[in-house]
């Protein structure tokens, strides 16, 4: 009766490769139509009627977007190594952060956690743009506007990162494992560090992740929390290409938005199973 | 054992930061919705006018931006909830090979939100014969005049549906499908003996109910996912407000008051009200599924 995870095909599979086949080409046709279009040359962007596969592909899009960017205020390179030093700063916070909390939260006893732990689960619900304007306001009036702090500390808090680290360690971490290394004379950075870091390695690529995508792809810290070009990120150069439109811009928006996208998709195939092991120990109780 | 302030200093460096860019706003914005604030002034305290002016005197808000929130909410909502199940529950069944495969393919356009491939659907939805779906259908003979998708008021919000739909299988459907293929398969086996016969009875008498943490998790990501939805719709017409308001929702509502009109404090209302619906339908889903 039950055919959870089969080991191997059978007949039964086959209603279920009927709808699932279309829907993934459904799913996957637009990803794979924009990787075609940045490689289209002019006369197939513009070709009547409009063309899904690309037939004499060429770099002539990536190498417009790059002569664009050399007319620009500020060089790519400048916005390539602002989205870098960004993005790798907020998610080596995020994931040192956030862990430390779970561990506080997991495997020591002590009165606030619950509580923490709740308000935390309760800011799963937050929504960032709904208080764009205080968020704001905060963020002037701590006077990190036009700096780097303003595109990594607002995107370092993030309770979905604790809260599946956290379950992670309940689940995956005995707590006679921690009492163990106590009895050892370890101290509390000492566990953490060597004992409970190692034993949820999935869990951590999995926030790494999902913080990396949050602050790779993010527009909004550069549209609301700077003004200065030379602080600005490159997901936010890339979608002011975007807007600049019209078929010659078509396909240098395609390739920018790849350019954007190709990052994402790499570090995802590689950490897959990693995070399907931490979703596994990852549910709202 | 370890020192009192042990667990203090763990927690800080998280709390500080979710004390700052969380808490700290959310209050800010309640506080505000009971002012009239224009960003240069002082805020001026005017009680509830804010949110009974919402409620009864903002056309905008009540033809147009209310009814899009609650008709994108519900197909993208509960929608795409009972989509991503579907098929994390399909997926389950098949060869862990393709099982991969797949899920990747589900998964990847979720990757793409808020990203600068939003271009992407301005060139496939664009108003003239070069826009791909416009080229098509004139192609196959269905129109002969290209639809201006993005100006077209019946157009703008189904393709901010499906758009959103298309990229809503995100942690959530993840989540959900690890649930599912960790359900316990014994539990199954004594399901048949104890008379459980069709499919549709083992999905809501044994999948469902062994995975109920994970539902819960993918109900909220599905939750806060359908009322956070907004950017799409600007990126996609060019405009706040878009259209004739066509895909005006509460978040590009709250934009429009904050940023274009600077009514701060009447903006801050609006917030308010947005978490105050997620947070009312979180807890509807959090009773749905509680573990006994």
């Amino acid at each position: 009766m039950n055919r959870t995870n089969p080991k191997r095909f059978s007949k039964d599979q086959i209603p279920l490769y009927l709808y699932l086949i279309p829907l993934a080409v459904f799913m996957a046709a637009p990803i794979v139509f924009i990787v075609f279009h940045a490689f289209k040359p002019m006369d197939e962007l513009f070709a009547h009627p409009p063309r899904f596969l690309v037939s004499r592909p060429t770099l002539d899009n990536f190498t417009n977007l790059f002569r664009m960017a050399a007319g620009a205020t500020v060089p790519l390179s400048r916005y390539v190594f602002n989205s870098v030093v960004v993005t790798f700063t907020a998610v080596m916070g995020t994931v040192m952060f956030s862990s430390m909390a779970a561990f506080a939260l997991s495997k020591m006893r002590w009165k606030y956690a619950g509580v923490l732990f709740t308000i935390n689960n309760l800011a799963l619900m937050f929504v960032p743009t709904a208080v764009t304007i205080p968020r704001y306001m905060t963020i002037t009036g701590i006077g990190i506007d036009n700096t780097y702090f303003a595109h990594i500390l607002p995107l370092m808090a993030t309770p979905v990162v604790l809260f599946l680290v956290k379950q992670n360690m309940d689940n995956q971490v005995p707590n006679e494992l921690i009492e163990a290394a106590h009895v050892d004379g370890a101290t509390p950075w000492g566990i953490y560090r060597g004992v409970v870091l190692p034993m949820i390695r999935p869990a951590i690529a999995t926030g790494a992740i999902l913080s990396f995508q949050l602050v790779w792809n993010n527009l909004e810290t550069s549209q609301l929390f700077t003004t200065s070009e030379s602080v600005r990120t490159l997901a936010f150069y890339m979608s002011t290409l975007a807007a600049t439109g019209g078929i010659a811009g078509q396909g240098m928006a395609a390739a920018a938005g790849l350019f954007m996208f190709v990052p994402n998709l790499l570090l995802f195939i590689v950490m897959q199973s990693r995070v399907m092991n931490t979703m596994a120990h990852s549910g709202l109780k | 054992m370890y020192k009192k302030s042990a667990p203090l200093l763990f927690v800080a460096p998280y709390v500080v930061l979710f004390t700052v860019f969380i808490i700290v706003p959310v209050v800010m914005a309640m506080a505000l919705s009971f002012t009239n604030f224009d960003a240069i002034q002082r805020p001026q305290f005017i009680g509830l006018l804010n949110f009974t002016n919402l409620f009864t005197q903002d056309l905008i808000f009540l033809q147009f931006v209310l009814p899009n929130a609650i008709l994108f909410a519900v197909i993208v909502g509960p929608g795409g909830y009972a989509l991503a199940f579907f098929i994390a529950w399909s997926l389950a069944q098949v060869n862990k090979g393709p099982r991969t495969v797949l899920a990747l393919c589900m998964y990847t356009p979720s990757m793409t939100a808020g990203v600068a491939i939003a271009v992407l659907w301005q060139i496939i939805f664009l108003g003239n014969p070069q826009g791909y779906l416009n080229g098509l259908l004139i192609n196959w003979g269905i129109i002969t005049e290209p639809i201006n998708f993005m100006v077209n008021a019946d157009y703008i919000l189904p393709i901010i549906i499906v758009v959103s739909l298309w990229s809503s299988m995100g942690v959530g459907f993840l989540a959900m499908l690890a649930g599912v293929l960790n359900v316990n398969p014994e539990l199954y086996e004594a399901a048949a003996i104890d008379g459980v016969k069709s499919r549709l009875q083992e999905v809501f008498y044994i999948t469902i109910p062994s995975m109920k943490p994970q539902m819960l998790f993918g109900a909220v990501m599905s939750i806060v996912g359908a009322f956070q939805a907004g950017a799409i719709g600007v990126a996609l017409t060019g405009a706040n407000p878009t259209p004739h308001y066509a895909g005006q929702l509460m978040v590009n509502h709250i934009d429009d008051y904050g940023f274009i009109r600077y009514e701060m404090g009447y903006a801050s209302a609006v917030s308010i009200v947005l978490l105050g619906i997620i947070f009312g339908f979180s807890s509807m889903s959090r009773r749905v599924f509680k573990e006994d």
